[in-house]
């Protein structure tokens, strides 16, 4: 399997602070990867790392198999949208597609002119008069229309209301489907990030806490109902755990079946699986078996 | 051609959902055999989904030897859920929307309806089993 983005041991400093700490990585190519993590957690800054706008403070990333941003045939490769869907406000539509067409000599005149007219926009009009989600759309216009392997969107729906958001997923997933362009998105709404997304990183405090398939993810975390055991079950990861004085609710990540009968076993959907691992005290590196400290 | 919906608190996947949909459109006869499935870019646009999904839930359907996919062309129906048993659907139907209209009448709002209409069905499955 084929890999877009690769990252070993990445790491980025901001004076005395890091901001991306000890990333490693593997983002196989074909999926749409979810980002999520709470602010400041690093998305940005490891987003900007992967199109080349920022440099590693140490390790190092590869995106399509070079440096991000290396020379000309690299940055045709990556299309980007950054935070706050950023457009020319004093620039017509059209301009913006002549801009692109300038910029890049992979430009797909055809498809840009075809977006921007099934979108309903007016080529004549300025970037300042759009609405937020026109604007969006337009900005994923231009990042598309280069023909990347690789899209990265930072945020791109953080903005804009529910109607334009759902447009814009529309549009993203008919591009996906269409031109099998590999896609990065970070992301609040993990319900939005449900239905598009078949990969997911989960990123804490400058480090990233989960990634994988989220097929693969949902079918190896199960929430666990029994009775208060006082010891952790020794044969499986323990993500969360909370008891009252009868019982005991753990969600825990375990490739093998889970035999034990005094638990009930039920699916976790991705917005509990993710909110799990954001939580300050999660035990991600759960030791096995460990006691817990819950006082009767 | 049908269009799917999805229903994002049911907490059945989607992938799930699309498969349960053809099956249902297949089994009423709203799909039959030759008629074409949406593509999955029309798909994907309409619900804002993943096109894995898609795939994998037609690919599910071929497999089951409902439908086949034409390269280039689309993904068709190529069998029918539909049994002698459909002369039976109106009528059934119309006892049905009496009886609803019934249930209704006696005070029963729709969560209490489909409690009632589940309990029956598990019990009479379970009394066929027995």
């Amino acid at each position: 399997m084929s890999t877009v983005l690769q990252a070993d041991g990445l790491g980025k400093r901001y004076r005395r602070n890091w901001a991306l700490t000890d990333c490693t990585l593997r983002i196989p190519s074909d999926r749409v990867v979810g980002l999520v993590g709470p602010n400041g957690a690093g998305k940005s800054t490891l987003l900007n790392l992967a199109v080349g706008l920022l440099t590693p403070t140490c390790g190092r990333i590869d995106v399509l198999g070079a440096r991000p941003a290396r020379g000309p045939a690299e940055l045709a490769k990556v299309g980007f949208m950054a935070q706050e869907t950023p457009t020319y406000s004093g620039l017509s539509v059209a301009d913006h597609l002549r801009m692109g067409a300038h910029l890049n000599p992979s430009w797909d005149r055809r498809f840009a002119a075809d977006r921007i007219a099934q979108l309903g926009l007016d080529p004549r009009q300025p970037a300042g008069k759009l609405s937020s989600g026109q604007r969006a759309q337009l900005a994923l216009t231009v990042a598309v229309a280069k023909r990347p392997q690789l899209l990265v969107l930072d945020e791109p729906v953080a903005s804009l209301d529910p109607l334009a958001r759902r447009q814009f997923l529309q549009g993203l997933m008919e591009v996906v489907a269409e031109q099998g362009v590999s896609v990065v998105l970070s992301s609040h709404l993990i319900a939005d990030l449900e239905r598009v997304c078949d990969h997911l990183i989960v990123l804490v405090a400058s480090r990233v806490r989960l990634a994988g398939d989220v097929e693969h993810l949902l079918a190896t975390h199960h929430l666990l109902t029994g009775p208060r055991h006082d010891r952790l079950p020794a044969d499986m990861q323990v993500i969360t755990a909370s008891h009252t004085d009868r019982q005991t609710t753990l969600l825990v990540r375990t490739e093998q079946p889970i035999l034990d009968p005094s638990w009930a076993v039920e699916p976790v959907g991705l917005e509990d699986l993710v909110l799990a691992y954001l939580e300050p005290d999660s035990h991600d590196h759960g030791r096995p078996g460990h006691l817990i400290g819950v006082p009767r | 051609m049908i269009e799917f919906h999805l229903d994002a608190r049911s907490g059945v996947s989607p992938y799930r959902q699309i498969v349960d949909q053809v099956r249902r459109a297949l089994r009423l006869g709203l799909l039959d055999e030759g008629d074409q499935l949406p593509t999955v870019k029309d798909v994907v646009g309409q619900l804002a989904i993943n096109p894995n999904t898609v795939l994998k839930a037609y690919k599910e359907l071929e497999h089951a030897g409902l439908v086949a996919a034409r390269p280039g062309v689309g993904t068709f129906v190529t069998a029918t859920l539909r049994d002698a048993s459909v002369v039976a659907h109106g009528p059934l139907r119309r006892d049905l929307t009496r009886w609803l209209a019934k249930a209704r009448r006696a005070g029963l709002d729709e969560e209490s309806i489909e409690a009632l209409f589940r309990d029956a069905f598990r019990a009479s499955v379970e009394q066929d089993i027995a």
